[in-house]
């Protein structure tokens, strides 16, 4: 690391990295000076996938925005789902049933999950490292035929509806996640045995792309990229929302704050993730799964077709300018995604379409944070910064 | 009438109290709202503000977890509080030693838009400003490098701004894809 200072020749060279590049899995861009191997500047650019999320806010209504939130971390729509709902209820005032808050919180960590995997597979691939990519996608496979059966897709997943979701965990739902559980730790150790004491992983993400924890918090990075420098801050414990405090999870740290610690934080939060889903089912009670409030969730189908004030309510909530309608106010409201703390700050003016809408993603500050991690390093430790990061565009440009 | 007398006895947030004894000149409105303390500040007094919620020892909101603005021009209550600012730029503040947030809010009119850069105090501030700019035009002063994050260039108008139209105003159809390039 300290080598390039030491070469220096003067000449410097400037390489685009991206906006299309096989490691950048999403259309961003970075700026590297370069002097021989080692990096001088970089300077990220963001912007290509901007898309106006927040501007379509303001024209949505409260249940039609829940769509939008998908495209926002196309790796865990179901948390992304979570997080807006959950903004819009405490905007509300409301809670929802004990049955909805444990499967949404069952969906969350099985997000988490899925989210982890395809990260796990992606950055080793970028290292070189096909077999692990293989493994996870495997894994990650299961996961999302849990979903496609739950939500009845595997991206588009908008499942969570503002007073509860859609419908019930699906016949057989208990057994399949029991199973997915069962066999994914057992699956996860052989992803550990491929990469956790390997030589040439150890080089690559060992003391690359370090960041102390003084710096990583005023950078503003949270999640896994904040708990490796050895800040045990999670959402989940600090401010439990929909029933966290009632499983028991421990909050992985590192030390170093560097791409090997990252990657210890994210695969011991996959198998705390296992522990809460089984806590989940064990506990799962019955009930509804949507709160009894006509004017907030739509009636069932039987009876929108056979009662007349079920079909009023139906017809109440799904028409425009009469279904969920949030007294005026303004309300932040921040959950623990995968990648870290995505924030929802939602303006209400009390009509049934937000004023304002303002998400607050991950990515964009650990993207923002990138050229301190890299300034310093060498070019190829650019892929694995960038990996170990996470950034995902869809929620960097909005 | 018990309930009442709890409500009542509601005590005023720390951070309240002792913004009110040391800036109370930069407060314009305190309140809570869903659990967050809500503060309006002045927009002079605003870097003196973040900065003594950041260092203050017993406050400590060093994470700032957020920067944004909203265009008031449509929300006719919180132009007559405020003034008749037109933009609130609003500040997400998280404390990790009393587990809490704040938020700060700063009226910008429209006619000055300049409002104090807080990069000085936390290095993510800067594209969060940028953001900021970008889609509201609000002129961070102080800011090392302000300019558009998430739209090209060379685009004109802000699009968040309340009056700019969901569809845009024909960018997409005169987009310069060799311009862009040259």
């Amino acid at each position: 690391m300290q080598g390039g200072v030491e070469r220096a020749t003067g000449e410097k060279m400037v390489l685009n990295f991206g906006p299309q590049h096989p490691a950048t899995h999403g259309t961003l861009r970075i700026v590297l000076e370069l002097d021989g191997e080692s990096i001088l500047k970089a300077t990220p650019h963001a912007g290509y996938l901007h898309t106006g999320f927040e501007k379509l806010g303001e024209h949505l209504d409260y249940n039609q925005y829940i769509v939008v939130t998908d495209r926002m971390n196309y790796l865990s729509p179901l948390s992304n789902n979570f997080g807006y709902v959950l903004a819009v209820e405490q905007l509300l005032d409301i809670e929802v049933p004990k049955r909805c808050q444990y499967i949404r919180l069952l969906m969350a960590e099985l997000s988490r999950v899925a989210d982890h995997l395809l990260w796990l597979g992606t950055a080793a691939l970028d290292l070189g490292a096909f077999s692990v990519f293989l493994y996870s996608f495997r894994e990650r496979e299961k996961l999302y035929s849990i979903f496609e059966k739950t939500t009845g897709a595997r991206l588009t997943t908008s499942y969570t509806r503002v007073g509860g979701v859609f419908r019930d965990l699906y016949d057989g739902c208990e057994e399949d996640v029991r199973q997915f559980v069962t066999n994914f730790p057992k699956a996860l150790k052989e992803t550990h045995t491929l990469l956790t004491r390997n030589r040439i992983w150890m080089d690559r993400t060992k003391n690359v792309g370090p960041i102390s924890p003084d710096d990583a918090i005023n950078y503003g990075l949270t999640g896994p990229c904040l708990r490796a420098t050895g800040v045990a801050h999670d959402i989940r414990k600090a401010e439990p929302y929909s029933s966290y405090d009632e499983v028991t999870f421990d909050v992985p740290v590192g030390t170093n704050g560097d791409a090997y610690d990252r990657y210890l934080v994210r695969m011991e939060e996959m198998i705390q993730s296992c522990g809460i889903i089984t806590q989940v089912l064990d506990n799962m009670p019955d009930g509804p799964v949507n709160v009894e409030d006509n004017k907030i969730t739509m009636p069932n189908k039987s009876d929108a077709y056979g009662h007349i004030e079920g079909l009023i309510h139906h017809f109440k909530v799904v028409m425009d300018g009469h279904g969920v309608q949030p007294p005026k106010g303004e309300h932040y409201c921040a959950t623990e995604s995968p990648n870290g703390e995505l924030g929802f700050y939602i303006v209400s003016d009390g009509t049934g379409t937000a004023y304002r809408i303002r998400i607050r993603p991950p990515s964009f500050f650990h993207f923002q944070a990138l050229p301190h991690m890299l300034e310093g390093g060498m070019v190829s430790d650019t892929v694995a910064v960038l990996g170990s990061l996470n950034v995902i565009a869809g929620e960097l440009d909005r | 009438m018990n309930e009442e007398k709890e409500v009542e006895e509601q005590p005023i947030p720390l951070v309240i109290q002792k913004l009110e004894a040391h800036h109370a000149d930069a407060l314009l409105s305190q309140g809570e709202m869903r659990g967050t303390v809500v503060v309006v500040v002045r927009k002079e007094q605003a870097y003196a503000v973040l900065e003594y919620l950041k260092t203050d020892p017993e406050l400590a909101y060093t994470f700032l977890v957020d920067i944004t603005a909203v265009d008031n021009s449509q929300m006719e209550s919180e132009l007559m509080q405020f003034d008749y600012a037109r933009y609130m730029v609003v500040y997400q503040l998280y404390s990790y030693q009393g587990q809490c947030r704040l938020r700060v809010k700063v009226p910008v009119h429209e006619n000055d838009l300049n409002t104090p850069s807080v990069t000085g105090l936390w290095q993510g501030a800067n594209w969060l400003e940028r953001e900021t700019y970008d889609m509201f035009g609000i002129n961070f002063e102080g800011h090392p490098d302000l300019r558009r994050i998430l739209m090209p260039d060379d685009f004109e108008g802000h699009p968040l701004q309340k009056d700019y139209p969901l569809r845009g105003r024909g960018e997409r159809e005169s987009f310069n894809f060799d311009k862009q390039n040259a």
